[in-house]
């Protein structure tokens, strides 16, 4: 086991030694510098004039695109704070507005109610009045039914008792006296 | 006699190859370029692969290219923003024209090492089995030297002589030049060396002691009996080394694409040293 071991490495010593490495055939260095000239040239020309501005291109349109889109997005955001910047000013002065037509409605209120007022006492007081016209008027209708009434029943009385009948006059002035007395 | 002993585990396409086969540069298809030989060799199947594989991911995650990315354009774009922030922080604004050539580099690197790791089909021609590119030193030292280049012409394009004071920092003794001077010119000459032999040493030696694990298991199974039992430990070993391979393969790129982030933003800010 361990000479199988020994025997590979020897062997490998033994085909270096031998052969010498193969990078130091100098023989063969003009073909790998050909072929390394021709194809590393080829894959240059390829990428510096083809692969590598492509994959740049479209690097850079990507950023391109997003910085784009940031700005875009910064541009909307700028006019939805101007729009709620808008909506807020209008709000208050809707407010205010909302606030003066209300105390306009409550001074309107309080004045018509004054008015109003106004208007039912004067109504009141007439009524009052009419009405104690009319008691007053009612007073002296009666009153002067009742002196009516006096004298009638004095005349009679009087025709009743002398058989002559008196003046108007008289009756009434008896009648005053007698109401007096 | 080993070979006697490898029979039965032969025909099921599993051989013991040497640690150092799997580096063998092999050709496919024999090309001379005037007396250069410049064959399509198993190196340059797995370039061809790992680029064509770039290729047809990039393509496919590149093709829709939608605002909001699916699974591949995300994983592109992930790789994108990866390099580009690397080369972003060490090089800053001069960065910008770099950062294909270091995209390329880190992806071309990262690639060659993942592809390196995985399983050759077994019983498949030599030609064919799994290859890693960046196992040689002679594709790490050239990338390197890429590199190297860039950092002088454009070194010397941008500043001038003032390129110079890269050397030669401000604000020391008069005295300290005579030491600094020297120092800083070897640190820059060993420059593409260390980029080189980094990337190179990794994978060469991640490669020799996963397969040397792997030829013990080989070794272990064939000797039979009490052996195959201990055969377990080498591939407990082989999976570990596998894991450590993995974070290495991605890390050298890495490591690979920073430093030439480095030097190139030496480059840049030289003539303000």
């Amino acid at each position: 086991m361990l000479s199988s071991i020994l025997l590979a490495a020897e062997e490998a010593v033994e085909a270096a030694e031998s052969g010498g490495l193969p990078q130091l055939d100098a023989s063969t260095w003009p073909s790998q510098i050909f072929w390394l000239a021709v194809t590393f040239a080829i894959l240059y020309w390829l990428m510096s004039s083809y692969f590598l501005p492509r994959i740049g291109g479209a690097i850079e349109e990507r950023r391109d695109r997003i910085a784009d889109d940031l700005d875009k997005a910064a541009e909307s955001k700028r006019l939805a704070e101007e729009a709620e910047a808008a909506f807020n000013r209008s709000l208050g002065e809707a407010r205010i507005r909302a606030r003066a037509i209300a105390g306009e409605a409550r001074d309107e209120a309080a004045a018509e109610i004054v008015a109003m007022q106004k208007e039912a006492d004067a109504s009141l007081a007439g009524k009052t009045a009419e009405a104690e016209k009319r008691i007053h008027d009612m007073k002296a209708n009666a009153a002067a039914k009742v002196r009516e009434a006096a004298n009638d029943t004095t005349r009679a009385i009087v025709e009743a008792l002398i058989l002559e009948t008196p003046t108007d006059a008289v009756v009434s002035a008896a009648v005053a006296k007698a109401v007096k007395a | 006699m080993i070979h006697a002993m490898l029979h039965p585990l032969e025909a099921l396409g599993l051989q013991a190859a040497g640690p150092m086969e799997q580096f063998q540069i092999l050709p496919i298809i024999p090309l001379t370029l005037g007396d250069i030989d410049i064959s399509f060799t198993n190196s340059a199947l797995w370039m061809t692969i790992g680029v064509a594989a770039i290729i047809v991911f990039f393509a496919m995650a590149t093709g829709r290219r939608a605002l909001i990315p699916g699974r591949l354009q995300s994983m592109a774009e992930i790789l994108h923003e990866f390099v580009a922030n690397l080369v972003r922080d060490t090089i800053g604004h001069d960065g910008k024209k770099f950062f294909p050539y270091v995209f390329t580099l880190f992806i071309y690197i990262f690639v060659a090492n993942y592809f390196g790791l995985i399983p050759s089909i077994p019983g498949s021609a030599h030609e064919l089995h799994t290859f890693t590119t960046t196992s040689h030193i002679i594709v790490t030292f050239s990338l390197a030297m890429v590199t190297i280049t860039i950092v002088l012409v454009y070194g010397f394009a941008k500043n001038g002589l003032k390129f110079l004071k890269l050397f030669a920092p401000a604000g020391l003794p008069f005295v300290l030049y005579f030491l600094i001077v020297p120092i800083e010119i070897i640190s820059f000459l060993s420059r593409p060396i260390s980029l080189g032999v980094r990337l190179f040493a990794n994978m060469l030696a991640g490669h020799i002691i996963l397969k040397l694990f792997a030829g013990f298991v080989i070794s272990l199974l064939g000797a039979g009996g009490f052996a195959m039992i201990l055969s377990i430990a080498p591939f407990l070993g082989s999976v570990a080394i596998f894991l450590l391979e993995f974070l290495v393969a991605g890390l050298q790129a890495y490591v690979f694409a920073i430093l030439t982030c480095i030097y190139l933003s030496d480059a840049a800010h030289a003539a303000e040293h």
